[in-house]
């Protein structure tokens, strides 16, 4: 199988497949649907290469990133969907929000 | 306790603005359907209602539609080719179809034309509203096509935002033009750099309660250690609930309000304090740690009116829906409260960022629009029990604190504005 994330970053690779992903409306299912402990590995994973990641995607125009830097910047957006889960609520939805539901109509790209 | 900031002389907030009364209030006005069809008329029918921004209409022929539930209506907002900006009514001359719209009639949309063709018998409308075509003209009888235009609606800019008016006279025979409407209020925010934070995210829902219980949740922040304790490190929530929440600054500018309050990025506080997550990113509820350059702090007169050094945000409520926040780190939100039925309301709020220049500042600002959500989720479910629990009447009057006085105020312009118009109650 081919890496979907640049050299360097093959400790995060077995995340890409399930958390590289292009619109806030895919990470949050994704989030929904993950139990705590993959939430949980994910999480510690890429924490530890946030600054590395950022490192390297500021290396590109943010307009021209190559097919496998987007795919990390999609990680990194994953990291940040998935951090409220782990940091604050200890549990995928956030408490108390039932039905309520705030969809994201329009988001920048990338 | 002792108050962090000092309140006017009258002793309070509430008390210093003549008329607001410091009675308990009633919420019949957020669960009448009687009262609820007032509203409509005596308000969202006769006042000016931000549907948008400029840039939304790049050049000429650009236009976008917006639903009005409220007033059974949806609107053409268009850039027509001498650049002027006009609004219609989305209703064909012909049998009444709605005129712009793709695949599902209730789904805004937008794009640019040359002129707007009914999908029904090809009427054609040149982008000023005049009918230009009329397919097989021979077989009507004695149609001139100057009597049939697209139906005009009073519409006007401020600071780029556009505005419509249904009330067919608004800003003419001396009634209140858009710039008078936004008042004092609006003159203090002139000159933000609003046209240069093109980066926008647009977040949408469908909320189970009264327009006005979610502007109130909004526009007070005593339920702010509370109700969002959680997304706080364990070892602050405690002491952040015990410190409560105090207004920096209060201001009632006709049906206008706002409140001014502390904050800041939390790059200011110990690192325990800090989710690893900010941290890492550099950002947070209040927003991007790295200021844009040139474009932070108050960046108008109307901003932290209060002069305060730990200032944080300003909360601009223009009535009846619009509302925009100004944050201490160079970048703004909206909401704007569209009202569907008595119990029943769509939520628009969008963040807007200077473009960032790099994936660092890219994912600052993912973290800003991320945080945004999760206290929004909070907020929103909240508001659905209220509106459930206040129609069952069982109790009918509700003590509101000092921090509370824009939701009293929000409360008695509303019935005034019904009242003047002849509803009263």
């Amino acid at each position: 199988m081919t890496a979907m994330l640049p050299a360097g970053f093959e400790d995060l690779e077995p995340y890409a497949a399930r958390w590289s992903l292009a619109t806030e409306g895919e990470r949050y299912a994704a989030r929904l649907s993950s139990s705590m402990d993959d939430m949980e590995a994910f999480y510690t994973a890429a924490m530890a290469r946030t600054d590395d990641a950022k490192a390297y995607l500021d290396g590109f125009p943010l307009d021209e990133l190559p097919d496998d830097a987007l795919a990390l910047l999609h990680l990194l957006y994953s990291l940040i969907c998935v951090s409220f889960a782990v940091e604050c609520w200890k549990q995928p939805n956030v408490p108390d929000s039932g039905a309520a539901y705030l969809d994201l109509v329009k988001e920048p790209v990338p | 306790m002792v108050l962090q900031f000092e309140k006017p002389a009258a002793g309070s907030w509430t008390e210093a603005f003549a008329g607001l009364g410091t009675a308990p209030l009633s919420y019949e006005d957020s669960i009448s359907p009687e009262f609820y069809e007032l509203e409509r008329e005596a308000i969202f029918r006769r006042t000016w209602l931000n549907v948008g921004r400029i840039e939304q209409l790049p050049k000429r022929g650009s236009y976008f539609t917006k639903e009005l539930a409220v007033c059974d209506t949806s609107v053409i907002v268009v850039r027509g080719s001498d650049d002027e900006i006009r609004a219609f009514h989305n209703i064909c001359r012909h049998r009444g179809n709605k005129l712009v719209w793709q695949d599902d009639p209730n789904v805004e949309v937008q794009g640019t034309c040359r002129n707007f063709t009914c999908k029904y018998h090809a009427w054609q409308y040149g982008l000023d509203g005049e009918l230009t075509f009329v397919q097989q003209e021979q077989e009507f009888f004695g149609l001139d096509k100057a009597d049939y235009p697209l139906v005009q609606v009073a519409c006007d800019v401020w600071e780029g935002f556009v505005f419509v008016n249904l009330d067919p006279n608004a800003g003419r025979n001396g009634t209140e033009g858009l710039h008078d409407f936004m008042g004092e209020m609006g003159e203090g925010l002139e000159g933000y750099p609003f046209g240069e934070l093109t980066q926008v995210f647009d977040y949408r829902a469908e909320v189970g309660s009264n327009w006005k219980l979610f502007i109130d949740a909004f526009q007070e922040f005593y339920h702010a250690p509370v109700l969002h304790v959680k997304q706080n490190p364990p070892g602050v929530a405690a002491p952040l609930m015990q410190m409560g929440f105090e207004g920096m600054h209060y201001a009632l500018h006709g049906p206008h309000r706002m409140v001014s309050t502390t904050g800041g990025t939390s790059e200011r506080m110990p690192e325990e304090y800090v989710k690893p997550i900010d941290i890492a990113f550099r950002s947070g509820l209040f927003g991007p740690w790295d200021k844009p350059e040139g474009g932070a702090g108050p960046l108008t007169p109307g901003m932290n009116p209060a002069g305060h050094p730990a200032w944080g945000l300003d909360s601009f409520q223009f009535f009846p829906n619009f509302v925009i926040l100004t944050w201490e780190g160079g970048w703004y939100l909206t909401y704007h409260y569209w009202p569907l039925a008595v119990d029943r309301h769509l939520f628009e709020g969008r963040l807007y960022f200077r473009p960032p220049k790099n994936a660092s500042e890219r994912l600052a600002q993912e973290l800003a629009a991320v945080t945004f959500k999760e206290y929004g989720l909070q907020d929103g479910n909240t508001l659905e029990a209220t509106q459930k629990m206040l129609k069952s009447r069982v109790v009918t009057e509700f003590p509101l604190c000092d921090q509370e006085v824009l939701c009293r105020h929000l409360h008695k312009v509303v019935q005034d504005e019904v009242a003047k118009f002849g509803g009263g109650r």
